[in-house]
């Protein structure tokens, strides 16, 4: 086995890797650029060999220098993680002539199916079902539209060299086709320096399946059954989970074999995934494969026990898999929610900037129960019990960059059905404590709640269709709101007697504390009537049975448990009440006795200032261009600025028709959230 | 007897009742409550001892004599605050616009007398058209009167004002000269003259909101130490401030038992400071963490924000927090954050509130309207607060102390009690770059020399370890123990005890 191995990435996946090999009892280099000095992969591992600046062309990119701190360190192996250098197949043949293993497949595989073409050329020669599509490259807008055409709208745009979402744009006309090239292109060129772009069909209605392959030198190959990636936000994966809860035993058969065939066909070793496309009569078609070990593999790991990364370091070594497709079983349900540095209150704009509070769920059992045993990755495993397994490469304090990819954490559930895993992961979600900077929890948690997730009828096109306009968080429901006033009079009393246990207090000897327990709560314009006593809380009338509730000042979390039914609140105290988070639902209820609550009702209602006439910079980003001069008469849906942050240029069009009135920026000004950019006529 | 008390219960229900049904109607429609219901916000529900109930005036001219309301337009006496007492008094404006009258000022100053008496703090709320005209001098003498114990009870009793309605005139001299003001967004302003005086003398157009609202007054004029909503907002807000004010100077603050760990680690510290000197960083997050429970309440939190000023609690006892901002203004300081820091210093110091100051600051403000506008003397305010402050001092250098900032800012020099450094922290007389390019002027136009001088400079300078080694920093500590640290600095401080010579009193440079 390796003595050491160098893991030539950044991050949760950098973690990921490190823990299976300390597990293994492999030590560790990692490496960095500027920006990753202080991150957490650094810290865990054994050694850390500095890369070159944040750029990560200057840094996690540069196989050369990898391959020199592999010199440095004596590390004889190197597992890429995903993207960077894990499907580069110049990257392995470097390292194999500098006698370093590299930990995935051989370069003739990655070559083969990292290019998208020669992969669907291939897949078809091995049996497996594809796509219509047009099996070369596409040289300019024209070309484009031409193929498109020939293809039948709608048509998909990718980049050859792809992956993530990243240069890939969907084409409904000719117009639509040829601006995608333009983008696709230009995207592909800065994100992975290679800019050929190719045009399939785009499926309609479809879902996202892909097989987990894993494969010995030897020719053995297995397939770890499916996971759904179903859940994306523009062709980025949000929510996963495994199984599918769409495929019946052949089709998962038939998808699984065909991706072993295929696997074969290219002599491939380690770990890899074959992405699918199911339509709604489970017809599969191949899309690609992708040659490395996948973001979304601890859903596989939790319901397969299997360790990824242990195998594939393993396959690197020589050695034979220890078990075969008999052995390979689905135990129960697991999901997983990426959770991004994105806002979703504002169309989802990455949001970068320090992680001020960062508090994610304890790992391991969720009733915090002992663990029963240790499975994949040194994580938990319980009996039957739901699991928190959480992959993360940030800590508090850490620093969300711009130059890298904004995931915070990888939230895995694990449960007995799918519903116990769904269950888990809300609450698991609804006590993640992220601040200071804007993420994705709120949404995610909110579609845990979405009974078409919960039914399970989902399709690439959930988010879309869901959630048209974006996400303006969830609305709760009136057996929610009765329970959330309970819980804030709840608070309420705890912060109470906290203060009244204070210094001498002529309150108490003169017997003058609040009289009764009844307390009105304001939420928005509802108000609740809350009894509480020692046996039950009773709102408006109707007794909500027992509440207790785990929170004391100061804690940016409450549970509270009405009978056997547990809430995760985020708690954020404001005047007179508390601000509630939870499922996506974003509240604020102040608590009053009777008495004053008369009072607070004759408080005006102020309205937020207009500022419908004002364009705001919608993340932190910096002027690239002004598009109009002050005077100018622009039309609905025309451009007016173009704001750069995280690398991404973020166009900013009208809303509507109206007049420019002042641009107090100009190019190359640097913007916080909300500042000004220009203001219309009235 | 029993028809003696129906009398009484009828002439109590006579003086609530205050200007009437109409007028109390009319002071709801405003979003404004009336005096009474402010004091029930206020104070815990059934607290209130009301002195004073049937006070009317003793005026004849103008057919006052017809007009007698129990109460004359202010309601007096004292209340419990979570348990704590307060005297107070709320300017009713449903009678005669809450006008100051001889004998309202009369119940004013009964309540002050007794505040001072017994070393319970007082709150003012404000709603009053002005001096009652009808009286003429009688009511001036009113105000002054009001005046005059305000500055008797300063320093000895907190004084609190919230103004919930108008204050114009000689009327703002008495919120102004108490330690808080505070305002409510849309229903208050305070101006000594209104905006048609205004415009008659010098042709200004001006709103009331813009020469003299809430927002005026807590973001430019500093008049105010803040801006609330509404009265239920403000009041609620004042019962929190309250909670970590002790009663009197005679007394220590408050302690609130916590189950807050005075030791409690907080690891993501060790990052808040960038690598980049230049890069700014949010020093809220550093009081936010050390903290007991994260609470905070800031002083003047929309004035100056590039220093912070507020209120938190140790191991559950009340210190007062100075720290720069680097986020605003790199931190440094100018005239107005000056003042706003030395006056916060000035009343921690009188009211036995230990000081916690958190030091980052590249220096003062450069600038012709800073020398114009009297830097040196507001600087020195600061100066002159820290050094004559007696209440235990600890002070924690993150970043950036240089030149006389660094001496400013609860230096050793100026008998700060504990002073700790982050590695982090630069103490130095000025910038690197500065630095070297003064000290080698000579080689001013060869940039990589300079950048060798720098990095010398940088290397000698930039650090913690040379003040340490003169014994200017006691201790350089580990930014996650900070709050341990402080915490048991402050717990050996409380036996502090310090004799200033004796004096009338000093002459800060106002």
């Amino acid at each position: 086995m390796f003595k050491k191995i160098l893991i030539a990435n950044r991050g949760e996946i950098a973690c990921r890797v490190i823990r299976t090999a300390k597990k293994m009892g492999i030590a560790t280099v990692a490496v960095y650029s500027d920006a990753d000095r202080d991150a957490v992969h650094v810290r865990q591992a054994d050694e850390a060999v500095h890369i070159g600046p944040p750029q990560a062309n200057q840094s996690y990119l540069l196989g050369e220098k990898i391959i020199e701190a592999c010199k440095a360190t004596g590390a004889e192996a190197v597992h890429p993680g995903y993207g960077f250098l894990s499907e580069n197949a110049a990257f392995c043949e470097k390292l194999e002539a500098a006698g370093i293993t590299f930990i995935g497949p051989k370069p003739r595989a990655i070559k083969a199916m990292g290019d998208k073409i020669t992969s669907k050329k291939l897949a078809a020669e091995a049996g497996v079902s594809t796509v219509p599509g047009f099996m070369g490259l596409i040289d300019s807008a024209e070309h484009a539209a031409q193929i498109a055409g020939e293809i039948g709208y709608p048509v998909m745009i990718k980049a050859s060299a792809g992956g993530g979402g990243k240069g890939m744009r969907i084409a409904w006309n000719d117009e639509e086709a040829r601006d995608g090239f333009d983008r696709s292109r230009s995207e592909a060129k800065s994100s992975f320096g290679d800019d050929r772009i190719f045009i399939e069909k785009f499926v309609e209605q479809p879902r996202h399946i892909e097989i987990q392959v894993l494969a010995d030198s030897f020719g053995n190959c297995v397939y770890l059954n499916e996971r759904e990636c179903s859940i994306q936000r523009r062709n980025q994966k949000v929510v996963e989970e495994a199984p599918s809860s769409f495929l019946d035993p052949e089709t998962r058969k038939a998808m699984g074999e065909q991706s072993v065939a295929l696997a074969k066909a290219v002599d491939y070793e380690s770990a890899g995934t074959v992405e699918f496309i199911v339509d709604k009569n489970r017809n599969f078609y191949f899309l690609e494969m992708n040659t490395r070990l996948q973001v979304e593999h601890p859903v596989t790991e939790l319901i397969t026990g299997v360790d990824l990364v242990e195998q594939m370091i393993r396959v690197a070594n020589g050695e034979k898999l220890p078990f075969t497709q008999d052995d390979v079983k689905i135990d129960g349900w697991a999901i997983e929610s990426r959770v991004y540095a994105e806002d979703p209150y504002r169309g989802f704009l990455p949001s970068i900037g320090r992680l001020k509070r960062y508090g994610p769920p304890a790992e391991g059992p969720l009733d915090g129960s002992p663990a029963a045993g240790e499975g994949p990755a040194g994580r938990a495993i319980g009996g039957g019990a739901p699991i928190i397994r959480n992959d993360t490469g940030v800590r508090e304090g850490s620093e969300i960059s711009m130059f890298y990819d904004p995931m915070i954490a990888k939230l895995c559930t694990w449960g007995e059905t799918r519903e116990a895993a769904t269950e888990a992961m809300g609450k698991a979600l609804d006590g993640f404590v992220i601040d200071g900077i804007g993420h994705n929890v709120p949404f995610v948690a909110a579609i845990m709640q979405h009974p078409r997730w919960r039914s399970g009828e989902i399709s690439t096109g959930f988010i879309a269709e869901e959630y048209p306009d974006g996400f303006a968080g969830a609305e709760p429901d009136a057996p929610m709101r009765a329970r959330l006033a309970a819980v804030a009079v709840a608070l309420a009393a705890s912060s109470e007697r906290r203060l009244a246990g204070t210094a001498p207090s002529l309150g108490e000897k003169l017997g003058l504390s609040v009289p009764g327990n009844r307390r009105i709560v304001f939420i928005g314009e509802d108000r609740f009537t809350v009894d509480p006593s020692e046996a039950s809380v009773t709102v408006d009338g109707s007794d909500l049975g027992p509440l207790t509730c785990r929170w004391q000042r100061g804690d940016l979390a409450a549970r509270a448990l009405f009978g056997d039914d547990e809430l995760h609140i985020r708690v954020d105290p404001i005047t007179d009440g508390f601000r509630l988070r939870l499922r996506g639902i974003e509240i604020d209820a102040r608590v009053y006795p009777p008495h004053l609550a008369k009072l607070a009702d004759k408080m005006p209602v102020k309205e937020a200032p207009d500022t419908s006439n004002l364009l705001l910079c919608p993340m932190p980003g910096v002027v690239v261009w002004l598009a109009v001069a002050e005077g100018d008469k622009v039309e609905a849906g025309q451009t007016l600025a173009v704001i750069e942050a995280m690398k991404m240029e973020n166009v900013l069009k009208a809303e509507h028709k109206a007049v420019v009135k002042s641009i107090p920026v100009k190019a190359g000004d640097s913007l916080a959230v909300d500042a000004v950019i220009m203001e219309f006529e009235q | 007897m029993l028809d003696i008390i129906q009398q009484l219960e009828n002439r109590r229900e006579e003086a609530r009742l205050g200007g009437g049904e109409k007028r109390i109607a009319a002071q709801h429609a405003k979003g404004k409550l009336t005096a009474r219901e402010r004091l029930d916000v206020l104070l815990d529900p059934s607290s209130f001892e009301e002195y004073d109930t049937f006070k009317t005036h003793r005026s004849t001219d103008f057919g006052m004599e017809a007009q007698q309301i129990p109460g004359d337009g202010v309601v007096t006496g004292w209340g419990t605050i979570a348990g704590r007492p307060a005297y107070v008094f709320s300017q009713d404006f449903t009678v005669f616009g809450g006008s100051l009258s001889e004998t309202h000022a009369e119940k004013i100053c009964k309540v002050m007398d007794l505040a001072v008496q017994n070393g319970v703090p007082i709150i003012g709320l404000n709603d009053s058209g002005g001096a009652r005209i009808q009286e003429g001098v009688a009511s001036l003498g009113g105000y002054a009167e009001v005046f005059w114990r305000n500055v008797q009870a300063s320093g000895v009793i907190p004084q609190i004002s919230v103004v919930m309605g108008p204050c114009a005139g000689g009327a703002v001299y008495s919120p102004a000269m108490t330690d808080f003001v505070y305002m409510v967004r849309d229903t208050s302003y305070m101006f000594v003259t209104g905006p048609d005086v205004v415009k008659t003398v010098t042709g200004e157009v001006v709103t009331a909101e813009e020469l003299g609202g809430a927002g005026t007054h807590s973001k430019k004029s500093s008049v105010a130490d803040g801006a609330f909503e509404n009265d239920v907002e403000a009041l609620a807000e004042m019962r929190r401030l309250f909670s970590f004010l002790p009663l009197s100077s005679r007394e220590k603050p408050p302690v609130y038992e916590t189950t807050d760990n005075p030791a409690r680690s907080e690891m993501s510290l060790d990052t808040l400071v960038p690598d980049n000197a230049n890069k700014p960083y949010d020093m809220g997050e550093l009081i936010e963490k050390i903290a007991d429970e994260g609470d905070v309440f800031e002083i003047q939190k929309d004035f100056a924000p590039n220093i912070i000023t507020a209120f938190v609690r140790l191991n559950g006892s009340t210190v007062g927090v100075v720290a720069n901002q680097p986020m605003v203004l790199a931190g440094c300081l100018d005239i107005d954050s000056a003042r706003k820091a030395a006056r916060f210093v000035r009343f921690c110091d009188a009211f036995n509130i230990p000081i916690l100051t958190l030091v980052d600051v590249p220096g003062f403000l450069p600038g012709v309207s800073q020398e114009l506008g009297g830097i040196i003397k507001h600087g020195a305010k600061l100066l002159f607060a820290y050094a004559e402050a007696t209440v235990p001092k600890v002070t924690v250098i993150t970043r950036k102390a240089y030149g006389g900032a660094y001496d400013v800012m609860a230096s050793k020099h100026i008998r700060a009690d504990v002073n700790y450094a982050w590695p982090s922290a630069q103490i130095a007389v000025m910038g690197a770059k500065g630095a070297s390019e003064i000290i080698h002027r000579k080689d001013a136009g060869d940039a990589e020399k300079l950048a060798a001088h720098t990095k010398k400079y940088e290397d000698r300078f930039a650090n913690p370890f040379i003040a340490a080694q003169r014994g200017f920093v006691d201790e350089v500590i580990i930014p996650h123990s900070t709050r341990r640290r402080v915490i048991r600095a402050f717990e050996m401080l409380k036996t502090k005890e310090v004799t200033a010579p004796f004096r009338k009193h000093g002459n800060i440079p106002l």
